[in-house]
Order: C-alpha cells, then sequence, then structure tokens
C-alpha cells in the first residue's frame, strides 16, 4: 500500500512572531522554517506502516512557496520515496488549501492519506477532514496509533477521556497527533540519498479563496503581576487575593 | 441568509455546557442579521429535555437529530439542516467533537470554516472573526468570503448570557452515513483520571520540569482536587517529553491552547511555546524557585519558592476556603 503525508513548511516554534509593518502577514525575514511538528508525526507513521509491510512508497505532498523543497528534502531524508510540491501561498485559508491539495489526490492510488492533527503555524485544525469529504473517503482525526489489517485501518483515536478505536475501509484519510509515533532523526546516507529522490515541483491550481485575512496584530499585553511573596508564608495572602481581588475562588 | 445556526454538543444524551456558548454567540450573530436562532442536537439518542433548554441563551427552535451517533453521520445531518435553511452563519464549538465535525459540515456545503475563534461580529452583513494564530502569538481578523459562514468558537471565551424564550423543540432523522460509510466506532479507552479535557476546563494546574518527576504529581492532582470538579491537570513540554505525563495534557504551541479562567503554572520557567499556550488565561498564577523565571512576566500572582513545600500549603488553605464557603 502507497501512503500520502500531506505536510506544511511552518515557523520554528521558538520563533518570536513579529507582525509585519503592513499588518496583514507575519514578518517573514529572519525565521526558522520547520516541518510543522504534527507532520512529523505523520512522515514517521506513514514510514512505520510500510516498512511494517514490507511493500509500498511514502509520497510527500505540500502547498506552499518554492523555499518548501528545502522542507520537503528533509522528509525524503528520513526515508519517505518522493515528493511533490505545489506552489502557491496558502494565506490562512483552510479551504482553499484543502481544495488545492484534492485536486492533486484525485488521482492518487495511496491507500491512506495522512496529515498532521494541525499545522502550528494557522492552528485550524481543518485541511485532513476537509480532504477526505472531498475525496469521500473516511477520515479519523486525532489518531495516536494506526495499525493496518488487509483492507481495514485501525486507529486509536486521542480523545476527551481515553482512546477512541475507529475501523476505517480503505482507501482512508487520517490526522496524526503525538502517540506511537516518535520521529527519526535523518541517517547521512538518508541526507545523500534524498538529494536524488524526485521532487516535483507545479503551480498550484487556482481556487477561489473562502476567507480574507484583513489584519494581524498582538495579543493584548497582560497588566503587570506582582510577586505575592515567597516560600509558604504567602500562601495566606495568595489566597486572599484570588478571593477578593481576583474574584475566582 | 438571517438566520444563525448554533450546532449543540451532545453526549451520552445531554447537551454539554459549551452549547450555552455556541447559543450566546448564535444569537448576538442573529441580532445583528436581523433574523432568528435555530439549534441542532445531532446525536445516537436524542438530548432530552436538556434540549428545549438552549432557549434560555436564545435559541428560537431546537431541531434533535436522531441516530446520528458517529461523526461521519453527523456531519451529513447537519449539512441537511443546514441546506434546508436560510442560515447567515453556523456556530460549532471548537472542542474535540467540535473541531472533528466542523470541517467535515464545512467541505460538505463548500465553504470555508473559522476555527477557535474568541470573537465575532458581522461588519457589512458578513461575518468577520478575530482568531489567534501561532497559538496566540498574534490575532488574526478574518472575514468569511463565502455564505452561510462557519465558525467554531473556543470555549470559555464568551460568557454565556441569558435572551429567554421558549424553544420549539422538533426530532428529525438523518437520511444518510457519510463517507461511504466506511467509518466504524469499535471500542473506547478511558484512560486514568482524565475525565475533564484541559482546553475546557475552568482552572488548570500546570506542572513543570521542576517537579523533578512523575512520581511528585500527586502534589499536584491534590490541589486539582481542592479546587473542585471544574479543574483538570496540564503540563508543559519538557514533562510531555520525558514521558511524565501523557500528550493530552500539554499546554503550548505542539499542545493545546488553553483559556481557563485560573491557571496554576507550578515549577513551569515559562518557555516561549508554552506562554503562547495560556497567556489568554483569565488569572495566572506562578510558582517557581527562579524569581526571574519567563513565567512571572505573565503571572498576575506569583510565589517564589519551592513547590514542595507551597502546592500542599495552597491546597489546604483551599480546601479550607472551600469549608468556609459551604
Amino acid at each position: 500500500m502507497n501512503i500520502t503525508v500531506c505536510v506544511k513548511r511552518v515557523p520554528d516554534t521558538a520563533t518570536r512572531i513579529r507582525v509585519a509593518p503592513d499588518g496583514r502577514d507575519i514578518e517573514r525575514d529572519g525565521v526558522k522554517y520547520v516541518l510543522s511538528p504534527y507532520d512529523e508525526f505523520a512522515v514517521e507513521a506513514a514510514l512505520q506502516l510500510v516498512e511494517a509491510a514490507g511493500q509500498g512508497e511514502v509520497t510527500l505532498l505540500s502547498y506552499g512557496p518554492e523555499a518548501t523543497q528545502e522542507s520537503l528534502r528533509s522528509g525524503l531524508a528520513l526515508g519517505a520515496h518522493r515528493a511533490v510540491l505545489l506552489t502557491g501561498t496558502p494565506d490562512m485559508d483552510g479551504w482553499a488549501t484543502a481544495r488545492v491539495l484534492a485536486s492533486e489526490l484525485a488521482d492518487d492510488d495511496a491507500g491512506l492519506v495522512l496529515f498532521g492533527v494541525k499545522a502550528v503555524d494557522d492552528d485550524q485544525q481543518q485541511v485532513g477532514p476537509m480532504v477526505a469529504e472531498l475525496l469521500d473517503r473516511p477520515c479519523a482525526t486525532s489518531v495516536a496509533a494506526m495499525d493496518v489489517a488487509g483492507d481495514v485501518v485501525t486507529c486509536r483515536r486521542a480523545v476527551e477521556g481515553g482512546q477512541e478505536v475507529v475501523e476505517m475501509d480503505l482507501p482512508a484519510v487520517a490526522t496524526i497527533t503525538k502517540g506511537r509515533y516518535e520521529p527519526r532523526y535523518a541517517s547521512l546516507r538518508g541526507i545523500m540519498m534524498a538529494k536524488r529522490k524526485p521532487l516535483v515541483v507545479k503551480p498550484a491550481p487556482e481556487v477561489a479563496p473562502g476567507v480574507a485575512v484583513e489584519s494581524l496584530a498582538y495579543p493584548p499585553e497582560r497588566p503587570d503581576g506582582r510577586i505575592v511573596g515567597e516560600g509558604t508564608d504567602a500562601v495566606p495572602e495568595l489566597v486572599r487575593l484570588l478571593r477578593e481581588e481576583a474574584k475566582v475562588l | 441568509m438571517a438566520d444563525v445556526l448554533a450546532v449543540a454538543e451532545v453526549r451520552e444524551g445531554v447537551v454539554q455546557g459549551v452549547s450555552r456558548e455556541v447559543v450566546t454567540v448564535a444569537r448576538g450573530l442573529a441580532d445583528a442579521l436581523g433574523g432568528r436562532v435555530d439549534a441542532a442536537a445531532a446525536s445516537g439518542r436524542g438530548a432530552g429535555e436538556t434540549a428545549a433548554a438552549l432557549g434560555e441563551q436564545g435559541a428560537d427552535r431546537v431541531l434533535v437529530i436522531d441516530g446520528a451517533e458517529q461523526v461521519d453521520a453527523r456531519a451529513v445531518a447537519v449539512a441537511e439542516v443546514v441546506r434546508g435553511g436560510d442560515y447567515g452563519a453556523v456556530v460549532f464549538a471548537a472542542t474535540g467533537p467540535g473541531r472533528d465535525l466542523a470541517p467535515r459540515v464545512a467541505a460538505r456545503l463548500g465553504v470555508a470554516l473559522l476555527t477557535d475563534v474568541v470573537a465575532a461580529e458581522i461588519d457589512a452583513g458578513r461575518v468577520v472573526v478575530t482568531r489567534p494564530v501561532f497559538a496566540g502569538k498574534a490575532l488574526a481578523r478574518v472575514r468569511a468570503l463565502g455564505a452561510p459562514a462557519l465558525l467554531s468558537i473556543r470555549p470559555n471565551v464568551f460568557p454565556v448570557s441569558d435572551a429567554p424564550r421558549t424553544a420549539q423543540v422538533e426530532h428529525m432523522a438523518p437520511s444518510g452515513k457519510g463517507s461511504a460509510g466506511g467509518y466504524r466506532v469499535v471500542g473506547f479507552e478511558a484512560s486514568a483520571g482524565a475525565a475533564l479535557d484541559v482546553s475546557e476546563a475552568a482552572i488548570i494546574v500546570s506542572g513543570g520540569r521542576g517537579l523533578k518527576g512523575p512520581e511528585n504529581w500527586h502534589l499536584l492532582a491534590d490541589l486539582r482536587d481542592a479546587l473542585g470538579e471544574t479543574a483538570a491537570l496540564g503540563a508543559s513540554r519538557a514533562v510531555v517529553d520525558a514521558g511524565w505525563r501523557p500528550h493530552a495534557e500539554q499546554v503550548g504551541q505542539t499542545g493545546k491552547t488553553v483559556t481557563p479562567k485560573l491557571y496554576f503554572a507550578v515549577a513551569i520557567s515559562g518557555a516561549i511555546q508554552h506562554l503562547a499556550g495560556m497567556r489568554t488565561s483569565g488569572v495566572i498564577v506562578a510558582v517557581n524557585r527562579d524569581a526571574e523565571a519567563p513565567i512571572f512576566g505573565v503571572a498576575d500572582y506569583g510565589i517564589v519558592g519551592d513547590a514542595f513545600e507551597i502546592v500542599p500549603e495552597l491546597a489546604a488553605a483551599i480546601r479550607r476556603l472551600r469549608e468556609q464557603q459551604g
């Protein structure tokens, strides 16, 4: 079974985000980019599934700027077999992104299409299930572990209070969260081989936008706090403040 | 296009509290558009008497959809309700089940979805929302271009307000399963102690690496218990990466973004990605040995000192207060 993993290039989570002067986007200069952390779990899941099956190939698919090639090469170095980049600007528009990806996936023979549960830049948590609906395939979200047997994939979903077990008929779609799949590190051999693996770059199809970002701003500053005191002696005063001043107890 | 649909959350046949926030937001948008509010309560086994209670926050009509146990059937049913009405907006809760459901409905309707919304208004007849991006390091103001506008609201952000009326309750059955039927929920395994999800808790007690090991978490669990049943445990990324606590409890950019009324950061230094996930909390209390720790920069109240001594004292003091309050 072949598996396609949809990935996104995002600013590193340790990056300080600065709003650009035009107030429409963030300052892109000097930002370090990485594969979205949840997408790394999805890549690892795909690699483990094809390794366990002893056959099948992993394709990486991304929609983003030209520079995404660098992130895709890093995924190829981990063991993915090929990559496709649809060049364009996703613009915080999950519905547009879903249609772009679905147009490429319509002719795909992958038994599973995987996503990270969310991209850690715009945090929309929506593209995976939207693509599944567009392809008319079942979709399990927030999956911590998967097992494939025959034409069925069994998914363990991380939900409130525990894990829900869901079976899906293949082909299917899943969004992956932290769980069984600890991302591996690229080996030197993997990095060398990645340079020769196929990476197709082509313009994304035009789709009508679903949303328009009007402005970006910083969240309001929190009012200055105070140190109530040191050690256990400060506890009664803290409780008094929480009750009488903050009125939360 | 003046009506608004509020998609209630139903578990075990009971409408969940967050649905009151959803109806409150829907009421506000409907008043601006000059329309009425319908609420849809989709589940496998109805919603009983809890459905009509949505009238308290301003639902004019409640559609109870029976026999939609799984998310795929719920998506089909809610999309059907939307197509059958005249809705300018559809409001979901950005909870676990809401995040699972809303994108499916959006794709079936062929419209965009604005998730995790913290403010919503009508501007020139269109829905415009504010939503956090980069886990709250910035706020984006975003306009929905298609119709209806679909949005999911972050729990605990919108205060519930009353606009009471007698909601008319109607029942309907879903017409299809969706996703070609190839989706089957076959089991559930409860995890120990995590009854309340950290993203929906009104009070969060979070611990960091300063607690030295998972064996010391009983201190935080005791403080949580002292705070009552609306409190949940949280954790920093370092603690989750070390395997001390499950990822479900992680607060921050690679975990959950939370907005409780009260947040305790215990022995958490305050890495940028953790601060991003909790800085919109109502009141933040920090306990840390290091007076220079970044967490004190966002805290409303701080105590400098040893968490192993302070946390049991704090739990005891809160228990005494609770007893006095009866």
